[in-house]
């Protein structure tokens, strides 16, 4: 490894310095030292991930606090570069490093929203009213537009009148899962970030 | 990526064209950077502006936007005058010595097979010359006339330094001195790189550029090599994941949509199932029955049986020349065609050309479901005239809207587990960390309620055509949530007789004995476990390949056409820098792309291919065999080499009312998108420190114009287009030099993207501007090269 020297090779060369401390003054600052060097990370559930941005793939930790325990909703205090990953090596570029940021972040959506026809402003809704809502609105477009047979008597089963998009910010099996609900629907018109 | 991040570092060379990686993908950029310290790589960059990457390069070659063909081009001929490519490498590994038949012929703009009223052409005069059998015919000595290797050098000839330095605005002397550095690549003994983002794939013709660039690595004995390939640095986390999941035209893996003629299972695989074109191509593509069984017993589970086709008929298909493309449902759904729109985790409004012609299609629709982070531009969509204000004159209020909308908060990237596959394509599993925020849910969570709440109505009530959507399997364990871990077992795929899981595709049967919801995925969750999950760093070869680090896509193999690094006796061209080699028995390195057991000779390198070797000419794309230099749909300048055909013949062009295009005289400026470090995509407007980093939009312009204009930096500019307007300061920047094209000044100007009516911090919309012009075989718009103008406002 030459001159590197990993997280935990510091945290115990710290540890041999904090002991000459207590020669060099005859006071015993152990105690006080290790309270203020604490990491804010000592305490937490580091998680391995992935970083959502550009398609470089760079590892990351994720450092949460709050020990898994019943009722209790863990919150993010850290991000960093994973340094196992051969492609990222611990580094992170300025948005990497701030994902934190977009974790933990007081614009994230927090309930469902609807906003009705000609209406100007969004309206919470609760899930079981909104999928039912949804599921109404998608039957009644399927049912009234579905394709079976197209105008040469050829068996099509499609759906034109509805498009979906995404899948590019999302995992494989999410994307798997959307050409399951669409195929199923009967919907062709579908796309992601990849033609943008 | 042919190859991968990690493997840049073997370069000798590095050309980096059309992307910015310094700026947009800095941490990959480090391998650039390890390829100049180790092996004392050249970096030469080609592009409209002097970017970040540029800053750092050993050359720096300016360019006008959307002529990068003409450029690729004039570097083939340079190899071929110069004698400079790898003769051997292109005998052994590429079709040059196939014939083509009699009739193909180019000329003012055109190949053989135009048909003028129709607007497209027939292909039958672009195909090879064939024996009895129905091999191609070939010219092992590439002396034939019509042998692919003469017809691309009559092909290029026309591309000569000067004509390109006439098309692309630098000089002669800058365009040799940068070829003569790319070029050197063509020994056996040294790999160059291709490096490209969107600056290549966002042009009306996009897949030809990208074919030339591939063209121009086969010719120097790139691909196959460390160090070399031809490498998209991609955008989005999971962009090629959601590539190799389909989009409109594709089913998982690449298969192709079924088209209504085909109206059994045996006619899709007649179709789509190639045959060898060469004695020695082992067409691997001729696996396609097992591809697709296995994902039709995936899909439909105990619904799909040999004796109805496996359910075939359930998948929707297309008419024979339907395109169900972006540009083309938009634009249904701006005629009104479009009731219905779901969008997860996407943002039309910002991302897709004109938007304002994207907010009055959105305006037509009956519903709208969106599912995301935040709230974003295309979820208000209906409040864009309050929120974004005088770009929008002529969008309605509010009250005029009858869309019904529904936003539904959904979990982030570290509130999930799943795969997500990089550049590389390495399929990186990560971990749920935390549970989101409030009442937000996962994305599986929400789709799964929504389908089954709509498959419950149909088994309550009835309706049209109920089997599509009641024999789509969703028997997960928990199929109101589930878990993504199964979902991931089942995409790997199993034999459905006693449930073992799949080492990998070479397992797949034809005979419904084998489920896979993507065979190009089969092997990365086997009876060994996840393998996606990997965490091994010993990089045996030593040439970057970390095989025990996650796992590649295909069957974990790090180098595509590995094979082609190798001669015809399958040692490696350069002995120091050998993904695979023959060792009299078997292959040694990377997981070969090619039969495991079978010696040097036996196939041909590129398995993939009818062929069984790589493709310089390929009728496969609309336009051409060949790539051939066309402008932009708006240019400043009509094409000087055939000024009759200025721009790509087929693009993909929309004629609505609000899809204007603008000409030289109204809009005489050259305009780019581009993105900034400090930014991501239009999501980081949410997050503080990339909005305190770059808070503000603005327009980089040159010195020149500015002093032409009596523009200072700082002062507020308007930029205008046939489609709608943006306003910023002023960034006066020697960055972006004037360039002389067709004897003309030429100026450009370079637009940052990241700002929108939603935000932390808030801009207008770059796409305010750009046209509803796309690549006819992609369907990527053009986003690089289109025409504006601009003033103090």
């Amino acid at each position: 490894m030459g001159n590197t020297i990993d997280r935990r090779q510091f945290l115990q060369s710290s540890a041999v310095r904090a002991g000459a401390v207590v020669t060099a003054l005859g006071v015993d600052l152990r105690p006080a030292i290790a309270a203020a060097r604490e990491l804010k990370i000592s305490r937490t559930t580091q998680t391995n991930s992935v970083c959502p941005y550009c398609a470089v793939g760079c590892s990351v930790i994720i450092h949460t606090l709050g020990d898994k325990a019943r009722n209790v909703h863990p919150t993010v205090v850290h991000i960093e570069g994973d340094p196992d990953s051969p492609v990222n090596r611990g580094t992170l570029c300025s948005k990497g490093i701030s994902l934190k940021e977009f974790v933990v972040n007081d614009r994230r959506l927090t309930r469902p929203l609807h906003r009705a026809p000609g209406s100007s402003e969004w309206k919470p809704v609760s899930w079981d009213d909104a999928f039912a809502k949804m599921a109404r609105l998608i039957k009644d477009t399927r049912d009234r537009t579905f394709v079976e047979k197209d105008e040469q008597g050829r068996e099509v089963n499609r759906l034109p009148s509805v498009a979906m998009i995404g899948g590019c910010t999302d995992t494989n099996e999410i994307n798997y899962l959307l050409s399951k609900f669409r195929f199923g629907l009967g919907i062709l018109s579908y796309e992601n970030q990849s033609r943008l | 990526m042919t190859n991968g991040w990690t493997d840049v570092s073997n370069a000798d060379v590095i050309l980096v064209m059309g992307g910015n990686p310094a700026e947009n993908h800095p941490v990959g950029f480090r391998f650039v950077m390890e390829a100049r310290r180790k092996r004392k790589a050249k970096l030469v960059v080609v592009d409209p502006r002097f970017n970040r990457t540029a800053a750092v390069a050993d050359s720096y070659t300016p360019m006008r936007a959307g002529t990068d063909i003409a450029f690729l081009g004039g570097l083939i001929h340079y190899a071929i005058e110069n004698k400079l490519y790898h003769d051997e490498y292109v005998k052994l590994h590429t079709n040059a010595p196939f014939l083509v038949k009699e009739g193909f012929d180019f000329a003012e703009g055109y190949f053989s097979g135009w048909d003028g009223a129709a607007k497209k052409y027939d292909r039958a005069s672009w195909q090879y010359e064939t024996d009895a059998q129905g091999f191609a015919k070939v010219d092992p000595a590439l002396e034939h006339p019509r042998s692919v290797f003469q017809l691309m050098k009559k092909h290029y000839a026309r591309y000569t330094p000067d004509a390109v330095a006439n098309i692309c605005g630098c000089t002669a002397e800058e365009f040799r001195k940068a070829a003569a550095v790319i070029c050197s690549t063509g020994r056996a003994d040294r790999a160059g790189t291709i490096l490209y983002a969107l600056g290549w794939t966002q042009h009306s013709h996009a897949v030809q550029l990208i074919h030339t660039a591939a063209m121009l690595q086969l010719m120097l004995g790139n691909i196959g090599m460390p160090g070399g390939g031809i490498n998209a640095q991609r955008g989005h986390a999971n962009i090629q994941g959601s590539t190799d999941m389909g989009s409109w035209n594709n089913l998982p893996g690449y298969l192709k949509i079924p088209r209504a003629n085909m109206a059994t299972l045996d006619d899709y695989l007649k179709a789509n199932t190639p045959k060898p074109l060469r004695p020695n191509s082992l067409n691997y593509w001729g696996n396609t029955p097992k591809f697709m069984v296995s994902l039709l017993k995936a899909y439909y589970g105990k619904h799909a049986a040999k004796e109805n086709g496996f359910a075939y008929g359930n998948i929707p298909k297309p008419g024979e020349t339907e395109n169900y493309g972006w540009g083309q449902f938009f634009d249904k759904m701006h005629k009104g065609g479009i009731e219905g729109f779901i969008s997860f985790g996407m943002n039309p409004v910002a991302n897709g050309p004109n938007t304002p012609k994207m907010l009055d299609a959105l305006s037509k629709l009956k519903w709208m479901i969106v599912v995301e982070n935040f709230e974003t531009e295309t979820a208000a969509f209906w409040n864009a005239k309050k929120l974004g204000g005088k770009f929008y004159p002529t969008f309605v209020d509010p009250a005029q809207i009858q869309t019904e909308a529904f936003l539904l908060p959904a979990a982030c990237f570290a509130e999930k587990d799943g795969a997500f596959v990089n550049s590389s394509r390495w399929l990186q599993w990560k971990r749920a960390a935390l549970p989101p925020p409030g009442d937000a849910k996962p994305d599986q969570e929400i789709m799964s309620r929504l389908f089954l709440a709509v498959r419950d109505l149909y088994a309550k009530e009835g309706g049209k055509a109920p089997a599509p959507l009641l024999e789509m399997n969703w028997d997960y364990t928990n199929p109101r949530n589930p878990s993504l871990e199964e979902v991931a077992r089942e995409v790997n795929g199993r034999e459905i007789a006693g449930g073992r899981q799949l080492n990998g595709f070479g397992e797949l049967k034809d005979d419904g004995s084998t489920l896979c919801g993507n065979w190009i995925y089969s092997g990365s969750w086997t009876e060994a476990g996840n393998m996606m999950a990997r965490r091994g760093q010993d990089d045996p070869t030593g040439l970057g390949i970390y095989p025990n680090w996650s796992w590649s896509w295909p069957a974990n193999r790090r180098i595509l056409y590995n094979r082609a690094a190798a001669n015809a006796q399958g040692q490696g061209w350069d002995p120091l820098r050998t993904p695979l080699r023959w060792d009299g028995e078997r292959w040694r390195g990377d997981v070969p792309d090619y039969k495991a057991d079978a010696k040097p000779a036996d196939y041909g390198a590129f398995i993939m291919l009818p062929e069984g070797v790589a493709k310089l000419f390929a009728a496969d794309l609309v336009e051409g065999p060949f790539p051939e230099h066309y402008e932009p749909v708006e240019s400043p300048v009509p094409n000087p080499l055939h000024t009759n055909v200025s721009s790509n013949p087929m693009a993909t062009v929309f004629h609505g009312p609000l899809d204007k295009l603008g000409d030289a005289k109204s809009y005489p400026y050259v305009a780019i998108t581009y993105r900034l470090t400090e930014h991501f995509h239009y999501w980081t407007k949410h997050v503080a420190s990339g909005s305190e980093l770059q808070s503000n939009f603005f327009v980089e312009l040159p010195e020149e114009l500015a002093s032409a204009k009596g523009i200072e930096g700082g002062d507020i500019v308007r930029v205008t287009s046939a489609r709608g307007s943006v306003e910023g300061p002023a960034l006066v920047t020697k960055r972006i030099r004037p360039l002389k094209v067709a004897g003309q000044t030429v100026y450009q100007i370079g637009i940052p993207i990241h700002w929108g009516f939603i935000g932390r911090v808030r801009g207008p919309l770059v796409n305010n501007l750009t046209p509803s012009a796309y690549d006819p075989n992609s369907g990527t718009p053009e986003y690089k090269g289109f025409l504006v103008n601009l003033e103090k406002a």
